[in-house]
C-alpha cells in the first residue's frame, strides 16, 4: 500500500504540491489526472524516492521513505519500476542492458538466467529479438515499451507510468493501454499512472485522482470522475476551455 | 551605480560559494562510495580508454609542437650566447616540471571534462539519472567513481608520455636544425633533469584530474534548460577547469618550491 500523508513540496517560492493526501491499496491501479506542470510527476518522484519532501510522509508499505536508511530505500526501489515519460533509456546501453540493468548491477544471476529474465520482460511486452540493438534505434513507442519491460524486468510490487501515452500515435497509445491492462491483470502489481489522457485514464484506472493547484481535489471512479459536477474536474475531462481553470499554460515542474 | 555594483558582486561571490561547496559536496561522496560496493572495475576500464589512450594521439601532437616551438624560441638567445647545447636542459626541465602536466591536463579538460559535461547533462535533461536512481543505483557510484579513477590515473600517465613527446620535439629541432649531436642532446637532458622534478610534475596532474572530473560531473549534475543548459554547463565546465587547473598549479609551484628548495 501507499499512502502519502500531508506531502508539501516547494521549488524556490512555487508551490507544486500542497499537503496532499492520498491511498493507494496494494493491487489496485490509480491514475493521477491533471494538467501539463501540476506536479503529477513530481508527486511520482516522491513515491520512489528520487525527490524528498519538504514536509509529510511518503509511506510505502508501512515504510516511511524519507526514515529508512539508504541501503533500506534502495531494497525499496528494487519492489519499484518506473516507467519515465520519454522512456529515459540509458542510451550508452543496449536495449538488453537497459532491461536487464538492475539485474546486473544488483542481482547475482548466471548470463543464461540473466538473459532469460531479459528475454521475458521483452516478451511481456511483445518485442522480441531486439536485444542487441541500441536505443537510438528505436521507434517512440518502442522505446516506451522497452522502458516498460526494464520497469517489469526485476518483478516489482509496485510499477509507476510518468505520461505512458504520451507523444505516440492514439495506436500505439491504445497497444500501451492494453499491456498496462495486462501486466497489472498478470503481475497483480500496484500500479500508479500519471497521465492528461482521459481515454488512456478511463481504460485503466480503478480509481482516479485529479490534482490540482498542489491539491487532489477529486477522487473517484472512472465512472464517478466522468459524470462529476466538480467545475474543474468537469471542464478538465471534457477539455473544455472555458471553465474555471483559467490559465492557459500552467509553469512547468 | 555603486549599489548594483556591490550587489552584483554578491550574487557572484554567492554563486561561487555555491559552487565550491557543491564541489566539496561532490568530492566526499565520491571518495566514500569508491569503498562502497559493487566495485566494476570494467567500467573503470573502459573511461580510462576514453580519457587516456584516445587523448594519445593529440596530447602527442601538442607536445611535440611544444617542445619544437620552446627549443626555437630558446635558440635565438642561446646561439648569441653561445651555449645553444643548453636548450636541451631548458626543454627538458620546463616541460617536466611545468609545460607537460599544464598542456596536458588544459587539453583533457577540454576534450574530456567537456564530453563528460555534455554526456552528464544530457542523461540529467532526458531522465536516465532520475531512473540511475529508480534502478536503486547510485548516480555518484555509476558515474562519478569511474571517471574520477580514471581520470586521476591516466592524467599522470598521459603527462608522462607528453613530457617524452615534448622532449623528442626538442630533440629534433636541436639535433636536425641547430646541430647538436644526439648524445651530448640526451646527456645534457639527463644532466638538467632530477627525480623530484619529475615527482612534482606528475604529482600536481593526480590532483588536477580529480579538479576536472569533480568539476565536469558537478556541471553535468546541474545542467537545467534542454540543449541550451548541455551547451553552457559544458562552457562553464572548461572555464572552471581551466582556472582551478592555474590555480592549483600555481599553489603546488609554491608549496614544492618550499618543501624541495
Amino acid at each position: 500500500m501507499i499512502e502519502i500523508k500531508e506531502v508539501s513540496k516547494n521549488f524556490e517560492s512555487r508551490r507544486v504540491l500542497d499537503k496532499v493526501n492520498l491511498t493507494i491499496p496494494s493491487g489496485k491501479t490509480y491514475v493521477i489526472i491533471g494538467r501539463s506542470g501540476c506536479g503529477k510527476s513530481v508527486l511520482l518522484k516522491h513515491i520512489v524516492g528520487i525527490l524528498k519532501p519538504d514536509s509529510g510522509e511518503v509511506i510505502i508499505n508501512g515504510q516511511d521513505i524519507g526514515k529508512i536508511s539508504n541501503k533500506e530505500l534502495d531494497t525499496l526501489r528494487l519492489k519499484t519500476g518506473m516507467v519515465f515519460q520519454g522512456g529515459a533509456l540509458f542510451d550508452s546501453l543496449t536495449v538488453g542492458e537497459n532491461v536487464g540493468f538492475s539485474l546486473i548491477e544488483h542481482g547475482h544471476l548466471n548470463r543464461d538466467d540473466l538473459f532469460d529474465r531479459v528475454e521475458k520482460a521483452l516478451a511481456m511486452v511483445d518485442l522480441r529479438g531486439i536485444e542487441r540493438l541500441m536505443p537510438s534505434e528505436l521507434s517512440g513507442g518502442m522505446k516506451k515499451r522497452v522502458a516498460l519491460a526494464r520497469a517489469i524486468c526485476a518483478n516489482p510490487e509496485i510499477i509507476l507510468y510518468d505520461e505512458p501515452t504520451t507523444g505516440v500515435d492514439p495506436i500505439t497509445a491504445d497497444s500501451i493501454n492494453e499491456l498496462i491492462k495486462n501486466l497489472h491483470d498478470k503481475l497483480k502489481v500496484t500500479s500508479v499512472v500519471v497521465t492528461h489522457d482521459m481515454i488512456s485514464a478511463y481504460k485503466i484506472a480503478d480509481r482516479i485522482g485529479m490534482l490540482y493547484q498542489g491539491k487532489i481535489i477529486a477522487e473517484g471512479t472512472p465512472q464517478q470522475i466522468q459524470e462529476s459536477n466538480h467545475p474543474i474536474v468537469h471542464q478538465f475531462v471534457n477539455g473544455l476551455s472555458r471553465g474555471p481553470i483559467t490559465e492557459t499554460v500552467e509553469r512547468g515542474s | 551605480m555603486i549599489k548594483n555594483f556591490l550587489i552584483s558582486i554578491g550574487k557572484q561571490i554567492i554563486s561561487l560559494l555555491y559552487f565550491l561547496g557543491g564541489l566539496t559536496n561532490l568530492a566526499i561522496q565520491t571518495f566514500y562510495l569508491i569503498f562502497v560496493p559493487p566495485f566494476k572495475k570494467e567500467r573503470i576500464f573502459e573511461e580510462a580508454k576514453k580519457t587516456g589512450y584516445d587523448s594519445v594521439s593529440i596530447v602527442a601532437l601538442i607536445s611535440l609542437f611544444i617542445g619544437m616551438i620552446l627549443a626555437l624560441q630558446t635558440a635565438v638567445l642561446m646561439q648569441r650566447l653561445g651555449s645553444e647545447m643548453y636548450i636541451a636542459s631548458i626543454v627538458a626541465i620546463s616541460i617536466v616540471r611545468e609545460l607537460g602536466p599544464i598542456i596536458t591536463s588544459l587539453v583533457v579538460a577540454g576534450r574530456v571534462g567537456a564530453a563528460i559535461t555534455a554526456e552528464i547533462g544530457s542523461m540529467q535533461v532526458t531522465e536516465q539519472i532520475d531512473a540511475l536512481e529508480s534502478l536503486s543505483s547510485n548516480p555518484i557510484k555509476y558515474l562519478v567513481v569511474p571517471r574520477f579513477l580514471a581520470l586521476s590515473i591516466m592524467l599522470p600517465i598521459l603527462t608522462l608520455f607528453g613530457d617524452i613527446i615534448g622532449i623528442l620535439g626538442g630533440y629534433i629541432i636541436g639535433v636536425y636544425k641547430l646541430g647538436i649531436t644526439s648524445s651530448l642532446y640526451w646527456s645534457i637532458t639527463w644532466e638538467g633533469l632530477f627525480y623530484k622534478d619529475l615527482f612534482t610534475g606528475l604529482a600536481k596532474t593526480v590532483f588536477f584530474g580529480m579538479i576536472i572530473a569533480f568539476v565536469s560531473c558537478y556541471e553535468g549534475f546541474n545542467v537545467k534548460g534542454g540543449a541550451e543548459g548541455v551547451g553552457r554547463s559544458t562552457r562553464q565546465t572548461v572555464v572552471a577547469s581551466f582556472i582551478l587547473i592555474i590555480s592549483a598549479d600555481c599553489f603546488f609551484t609554491a608549496l614544492f618550491y618550499f618543501i624541495f628548495p
